[in-house]
């Protein structure tokens, strides 16, 4: 199989070749400005099951939202069989046999997996709807993929793993001939996993083209006829899955030149005390959560999205269900699940989302900052307002917030000054633990050395700061130690010099 | 997304003080909705502008006032209490049935007590539930204006006939000529506006009903800034429900029927944002002084007061499109 590209003479060679499939070609794609993916050409063949592989970040949901349809390019063209397409709605991707099966599934919980099946193509005359039509196609396509389901069973009951059977059964029933997968195995126990993949093999058998995304490198060398790899946007390689171990996967995944410089971190003091220890956390989404910080360490949490790092934080900051284990600050024992005592004890979290979890949007700079400390700057429930004026004008000469109006709104700022506006809030009463997710997501450069320097400073004074990334470099050059997690649970533990080779290997890697 | 380089360092952030006044037509535009109609009463009828037309005014403003200002302070912390009116009338019956019995200064504060006590079971019921306050204080009313039949078993009750004068206190002329009633709405209105304006209680209700989740990752306990704010409600509610029982001399368990709804619409109108999170206490006022000038202007001029639902409802409709084009506009 030859699955090189022809750079010159491209369109007259590529209209000429007989070759059915899908290929896209100088796709690229912006998100408010960043370039997410960039001049991305590829060709899957008519039948093929097809790999797209990457870092978090890398551009693989995208390129697959792209040719899925759910995503519109910036430049490039999709071709379907050799003919240029364009896909602007939902409507166009069905009309061209494409359906794109994504990690939320689309389906209407409260009605039957029938319904669902043939949502808005029911058949009918004139408005009536033949039940009787609907249900032996069913039965053809129960057949065709040796699903078990109920066609009455309503949607809502369904596990996880059935009711993504419903949706492959709603792209087929459509006449799906290309099925675009975001991380169909992510949530499937073991045994409807293995089922998932022998329909995969069935459908590309009989011609489905199947293409998917996913972290699992075992599953993907085992199914995917061929693989492609991404890195920061671009495409890497294009190869035979044959060709490949898992480990050769990681190293195309994470060969990339440090682009930026960390600063130096100063090395934890010898003999300092432990400030934040957690023993044996438990949660829905975390299992046997054990983090020890002395003073003035930093912590790493590394891991794939999904695997437990920001759940993590949460439960050690109350804000999560914890069901066992326990956190103890300074010695001290905090109360379980109350924020109020996480808080009163000395932690501070500055979470994942700014928009959701961080700020009041529709309020101003110096309510947003002052929002978590108000007690302390109140007289008889009424706020001191020259007290909080100035608490929060030093506070932000110390994270660096310039030329930023106190009372202009939180959501005129820039994403870089939000996040420091986050930092401001929680430093103003000065915390034992700080701990950190994503802390410079979204941000630009200057405000992002700004911000690694302005942790590092925190913790040179003695705080104990645990940061969550899913930017390798960062967590690994923020960190004294690194704990990856995968599947909940804490997998391995690095030191500062831990080449990013290996720090990915643990996190992908069984 | 670039660093805005400061020519002065040191003072990097502005204190409010010196912000520098910047009126716009988002937040400022109903005040002169309110003149223009003020102006044109002014020019067109020889009564509007007249110190009895004006007393006459605040009294008709003062139920939906007291209600509008509760209001104001649900919306803003993300929630609707559509049980106001219900809690108004059942207060109002409890009242008059404490007045009968004990007098009328411990029927007034029964009253009150009432309503804050039924506020505060619809803060509990809507917060323990989880369900959505819309739905809830919904089902809530239905259940209180089943109460308040109950307890007069559907019949008017009032107080008894040499309790009248003492019972019609509010409605008495105080200070500037404006009846008892006008000044507890306008004092209760500017404690609450206060409230908002300045204290740590008012900043957890805009911080709530901005972003719940992040309020609660600040420490805030929602749950209890919730039943805080319905128990408001409640108290409101109840004085509402008193000077009404007041003016009529007795109450009835269909007292206020609606009302709820035009406080709502008076705060939407007044340009406070439905999502929560945004708003003055001023702006309810305000919005309710439209709706009271418009009632008055059809009257003064004599027009068809047919007419007057369709102006209204046309203007909550403007209102309400005006803050979602501004909010587009402004992202």
């Amino acid at each position: 199989m030859n699955s090189l590209m022809v750079d010159v003479g491209e369109r007259s060679g590529e209209d000429m070749d007989p070759i059915r499939g899908i290929s896209v070609t100088g796709t690229g794609k912006r998100y408010a400005g960043i370039p997410v993916l960039s001049d991305i050409s590829l060709k899957i063949a008519e039948g093929e099951i097809h790999g797209i592989l990457g870092e978090n970040g890398a551009g693989k949901s995208t390129l697959l939202k792209i040719i899925g349809g759910a995503v519109m390019a910036d430049s490039g063209t999709l071709r379907l069989n050799g003919m240029p397409i364009k896909i602007s709605s939902p409507r166009d991707s069905i009309a061209h046999g494409i359906s794109l099966i994504s990690q939320e599934l689309s389906l209407i919980p409260n009605r039957t997996v029938l319904e669902n099946v043939f949502l808005g193509r029911w058949a009918n005359t004139a408005g009536l709807v033949k039940g009787r039509r609907d249900r032996e196609h069913f039965t053809a396509l129960i057949r065709e993929t040796g699903f078990e389901l109920d066609p009455d069973m309503v949607v809502s009951r369904l596990s996880i793993g059935q009711a993504q059977q419903v949706e492959i059964l709603k792209a087929l029933a459509r006449g799906a001939t290309i099925l675009c997968m975001d991380e169909p195995t992510a949530v499937l126990n073991e045994m409807e996993k293995a089922n998932l993949l022998r329909v995969i093999r069935r459908l590309s058998a009989a011609g489905t083209t199947i293409i998917l995304v996913s972290h699992y490198l075992e599953e993907v060398l085992d199914i995917c006829d061929r693989v492609t790899i991404l890195r920061d946007g671009h495409h890497i390689s294009t190869a035979d899955a044959s060709g490949h171990t898992p480990e050769s996967l990681v190293s195309l995944m994470v060969g990339r030149e440090v682009d930026f410089l960390m600063p130096d971190i100063p090395p934890v003091r010898p003999g300092a005390v432990t400030v934040l220890e957690a023993r044996g956390i438990c949660s829905n989404s975390v299992q046997d959560i054990s983090i020890v910080v002395r003073r003035g360490e930093i912590l790493g949490l590394a891991g794939l999205v999904g695997s437990g790092r920001s759940e993590t934080l949460l439960a050690l900051f109350g804000a999560d269900k914890v069901s066992a284990g326990s956190v103890a600050i300074n010695g001290q024992r905090v109360q379980p699940n109350s924020i109020r005592d996480a808080i009163k004890a000395g932690i501070a979290l500055v979470p994942e989302s700014r928009k959701d979890q961080g700020l009041v949007m529709s309020r101003s700079v110096v309510e947003n900052i002052a929002l978590a400390t108000l007690g302390i700057r109140s007289a008889a429930g009424f706020v001191r307002g020259v007290a909080e004026n100035r608490a929060v004008a030093d506070i932000s000469i110390a994270v660096d917030l310039r030329g930023v109006r106190a009372g202009s709104p939180i959501a005129a700022l820039s994403g870089g000054n939000q996040q420091k506006a986050l930092f401001a809030k929680w430093l103003l009463a000065p915390p034992e633990v700080l701990l950190v997710d994503e802390p410079t997501r979204g941000v630009d450069v200057a405000a992002k050395s700004r911000i690694h320097s302005m942790i590092i400073e925190l913790a040179a004074k003695g705080t104990a700061v645990v940061v969550v990334s899913s930017e390798l470099e960062e967590v690994i050059g923020l960190s004294h130690r690194v704990n990856v997690m995968r599947r909940g649970r804490i997998v391995a533990e690095f030191d500062r010099n831990a080449s990013r080779d290996d720090v990915m290997a643990s996190a992908f890697l069984k | 997304m670039t660093l805005t380089t400061s020519t002065a360092p040191a003072t990097s952030v502005d204190t409010p003080a010196r912000r520098k006044f910047e009126p716009n037509l988002r937040d400022f535009g109903i005040i002169f909705g309110l003149a223009a109609i003020i102006l044109f009463l002014a020019l067109n009828t020889t009564t509007f502008l007249t110190g009895q037309n004006f007393i006459n005014l605040f009294d008709q403003a003062t139920v939906v006032g007291l209600l509008a200002a509760a209001a104001s302070l649900c919306i803003i912390s993300g929630v609707f209490d559509l049980s106001s009116t219900a809690t108004l009338a059942s207060s109002a019956i409890i009242g008059v049935m404490i007045t009968e019995r004990f007098g009328v200064a411990a029927g007034f504060f029964g009253a009150l007590l009432a309503g804050t006590v039924l506020g505060c079971i619809t803060g509990l019921v809507v917060v323990s539930t989880k369900v959505n306050s819309f739905i809830g204080t919904l089902a809530i009313s239905i259940i209180y204006r089943g109460l308040a039949i109950v307890l007069t078993g559907g019949a008017i009750v009032s107080p008894k006939p040499e309790q009248i004068l003492a019972f019609q206190t509010w409605t008495w002329p105080s200070l500037f000529g404006l009846t008892a009633g006008s000044v507890l709405m306008l004092v209760t209105t500017i404690v609450l506006g206060v409230v908002l304006w300045r204290t740590t209680f008012g900043r957890r209700i805009y911080a709530v009903g901005g972003n719940q989740e992040a309020a609660r990752l600040s420490g805030i306990r929602t749950g209890t800034i919730h039943v805080a704010v319905f128990a408001i409600s409640g108290l409101c509610s109840g004085m509402a429900g008193m000077i009404l029982a007041s003016r009529a001399g007795s109450a009835q368990p269909s007292m206020a029927l609606g009302v709820e709804l035009t406080a709502i619409a008076a705060v939407v109108i007044g340009g406070t944002s439905i999502l929560g999170g945004q708003g003055a206490m001023w702006r309810a006022f305000v919005g309710v002084m439209v709706l009271t000038v418009i009632g008055n202007g059809f009257n003064l001029l004599h027009w068809d007061t047919t007419y007057q639902q369709v102006v209204t409802g046309a203007l909550i409709l403007t209102a309400v499109a005006a803050d979602g084009l501004f909010r587009k506009r402004n992202r």
